[in-house]
């Protein structure tokens, strides 16, 4: 402060009019008016508020939240608006018709044709019929949402079985950390596909879950899923936030909060997961494309969900046998796919890039 | 052990930090080793050196956050352990070197004035938290109206405080503070010196005031203590140190000490240390010291010379002078 008001009587140096030293002359003293806006300028701002700022300006992120929102709303609202089911072979005034078979979008068959010509009402076939004469958007839609179940559940359960695992080791540490990592470096070099394979298929064979109500819904195939994800992915999640908490440990703050006589429990809640948080969020967000690419290829290749349950990997698996002839099929899922990881990898992006600047490689 | 005068007494303390060196084997690093001291309730003890001659170890060990590898630790007469030591950090208390890593930045002011308390359960409602908060902040010169804000949002000299306002918040008899200036502009450092005063004459707190600027630690300690290579080398009065020094590391530390008139300076002559400083994993034989003085003679390399009173509690470590 002293210095700032007698700037002006400072002897000055002849200035050499070529040099870049800065003319004291030129400058005026801020009035208090002006100090007092500064004061202002520098709103409060918390972590959370500063982050969403910068997200909701990245058009890329925001896109992708309109575009998740309003298949979330698909998922939720066709089933109360389309009159079809997944498994259901369509009925035309009661009656099946066996002839509805490989419709073109928006194309009705020979029954429901007559059935319109006497004055009855027939839901369009907004992606046409499969070979079973199944409704494709009922399917599709109902494949979305199995692939983005699979997606969200296996990826949470990823995050947690990581950040336990990880915390444990990265805030122990020493010898129990050493023997925690080694276990992580064993899962690592496993080959994944190969693994992934080879559960599925014993999970298939060994899992029974008949008498578990909700599992049973599910399907062991889609259970069995989920212990693959929580099997392997874990140790990357574990790896990072291992990672996370060393670096945090070491800061002063973490010293302070122990020479305050906080005890561990307070410090894990209080200062080391609120300064990781970010980066866990952010890892989970990217997870889930991943957990849904792996599914949908798992299902392609047969070891997906069961039928006649559809899987977005599966639908395109069952177009593969018709590409000739209705490569339509294989095009709505395959569109799915694309636009929910796609979607899903911006919008994690997105979030690194707001909540998490440091993170970016 | 009796009560004594002093509040603090620190008996041979040992902070040995195993290294990992080859596959299986560590050596120890040996970042303090064998440090005695007193402190009286209200006093200041300046502790100053060069980086990394353990100084922040001391300190840290002194409040348990490293575990001593030997050493004992008196604090108000009783001999501080693992078991005691939760009870004790409600009187003494930590300020640290870098204001910028020792606040947590997703916490608001008012919480970390606030956790000492909290931990401690010091308040029996939410009104007598703020009330003492608040009352904090004013005491070491913080405005209310930030308690709502976070700790990034502040200056380093305004992050010191709010460190500061942390450390008195279990009223403490003792606080070590650990170059709590040192990252601070010139002008800054002033003023806040002047409020460790301030506060030292309003509620008669002993400071253990670590620096490695001699200036800074002569104005505000009544003794101060030279480390050197994880030892006490000297230990005297303030004024008694900077007028009559005696071992030859204190006397190149304050030939160091810049003098603001060019006159006085041209003629006083700086004494430069030769050599580097000796990892602390290879200390030399005898008296640390030994490879950089001048005075050094066989006897420093066979054994290391303990403080020795040379009248009116001014310790030295040195065989030679
Ligand atoms: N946790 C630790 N593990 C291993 N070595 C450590 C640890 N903390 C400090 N050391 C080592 O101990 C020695 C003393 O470090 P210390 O931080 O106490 O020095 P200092 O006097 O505070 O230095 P500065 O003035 O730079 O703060 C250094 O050699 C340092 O590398
Ligand atoms: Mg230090």
């Amino acid at each position: 402060m002293a210095t700032e008001n007698n700037v002006n009587d400072l002897p000055l140096p002849k200035k050499n009019p070529l040099s870049l030293q800065i003319d004291l002359s030129k400058f005026e003293k801020a009035t208090d008016e002006e100090k007092k806006q500064q004061d202002v300028m520098s709103e409060s701002t918390t972590f959370f508020k500063d982050g969403m700022r910068k997200l909701m300006k990245n058009p890329l992120a925001v896109g992708s939240i309109i575009v998740l929102i309003l298949i979330i709303l698909m998922m939720i609202v066709t089933p109360h608006v389309v009159p079809y089911t997944y498994s259901q072979i369509i009925t035309v005034d009661g009656k099946r018709d066996t002839g509805a078979k490989n419709l073109k979008p928006f194309q009705y068959s020979k029954m429901e044709q007559a059935y319109i010509a006497k004055g009855g009402k027939v839901f369009p076939h907004v992606m046409g019929t499969d070979e079973l004469s199944r409704d494709y958007f009922v399917r599709v839609v109902y494949g979305t949402r199995v692939s983005f179940m699979v997606g969200v559940f296996a990826s949470l359960i990823v995050g947690i079985i990581g950040v336990l695992y990880g915390s444990i080791s990265g805030y122990s540490g020493g010898k129990t950390d050493m023997i925690m990592m080694r276990i992580v470096d064993i899962i690592y070099s496993l080959p994944d596909l190969l693994v992934i394979i080879l559960l599925s298929v014993v999970f298939k064979e060994t899992l029974d879950f008949s008498k578990v109500p909700i599992l049973q819904k599910l399907g062991a195939n889609m259970v069995s899923m989920f212990l693959v994800f929580g099997l392997l992915y874990w140790v990357g999640m574990a790896r990072l936030v291992r990672g996370q908490i060393l670096t945090i440990k070491e800061n002063e703050y973490v010293l302070a909060a122990r020479a305050i006589g906080a005890r561990p429990n307070r410090i894990i809640w209080h200062h080391i997961l609120p300064n990781c948080i970010s980066v866990i969020i952010i890892s989970i967000a990217l997870e889930i494309p991943s957990a849904i690419f792996t599914e949908s290829y798992l299902s392609f290749i047969g070891l997906g969900v069961a039928l006649p349950m559809p899987s977005l990997g599966a639908l395109a698996s069952d177009a593969r046998s018709g590409m000739q002839s209705y490569p339509l099929k294989l095009v709505f899922p395959a569109l799915m796919i694309v636009l929910i990881v796609l979607a899903f990898n911006l919008l994690g992006d997105g979030l690194r890039d707001a909540f998490d600047p440091k993170l970016r490689k | 052990m009796a009560s004594s005068e002093y509040l603090v007494e620190v008996k041979d303390l040992k902070e040995y930090f195993p290294i990992k060196t080859g596959f299986f084997g560590t050596t120890p690093l040996k970042a303090v080793d064998g440090v005695s001291f007193n402190i009286k309730p209200g006093e200041t003890l300046g502790l100053v050196g060069e980086s990394g001659c353990g100084k922040t170890t001391v300190g840290r060990t002194l409040l348990r956050l490293y575990k001593p590898t030997s050493g004992e630790f008196y604090f108000d007469g009783q001999l501080v352990d693992d078991k005691n030591i939760t009870d004790l950090r409600r009187q003494m208390q930590m300020i640290f070197q870098d204001p910028y890593s020792s606040l947590n930045p997703r916490m608001t002011v008012e919480d970390i004035i606030g956790e000492p308390l909290d931990v401690h359960k010091l308040y029996s409602n939410r009104a007598e938290r703020r009330e003492k908060i608040l009352h904090l902040m004013e005491l070491v010169g913080l405005n209310a109206e930030h308690a709502t804000r976070y700790a990034h949002e502040f200056s380093g000299g305004q992050r010191q405080r709010i460190g500061i306002a942390r450390a008195l918040a279990v009223n403490p008899k003792f606080i070590v503070c650990d170059e709590p200036v040192s990252a601070l502009d010139v002008s800054i450092q002033a003023q806040v010196i002047n409020m460790f005063e301030d506060l030292q004459e309003k509620l008669g707190v002993a400071y253990l005031f670590i620096a490695h600027d001699l200036l800074v630690v002569h104005h505000i300690s009544q003794r101060i203590a030279v480390m050197y290579l994880g030892r006490i080398v000297e230990i005297a009065d303030a004024d008694e140190l900077n007028t009559h020094p005696i071992h030859p590391y204190t006397l190149s530390l304050l030939s160091a000490v810049p003098i603001p008139d060019p006159k006085i300076a041209k003629e006083s002559k700086r004494i430069i240390l030769d050599g580097d400083v000796p990892s602390p994993m290879h200390m030399p034989t005898g008296c640390p010291f030994r490879t950089r003085c001048r005075y050094a003679t066989e006897h420093c390399a066979q054994e290391c010379p303990s403080l020795t009173d040379r009248g009116n509690g001014h310790m030295v470590a040195c065989f030679e002078k």
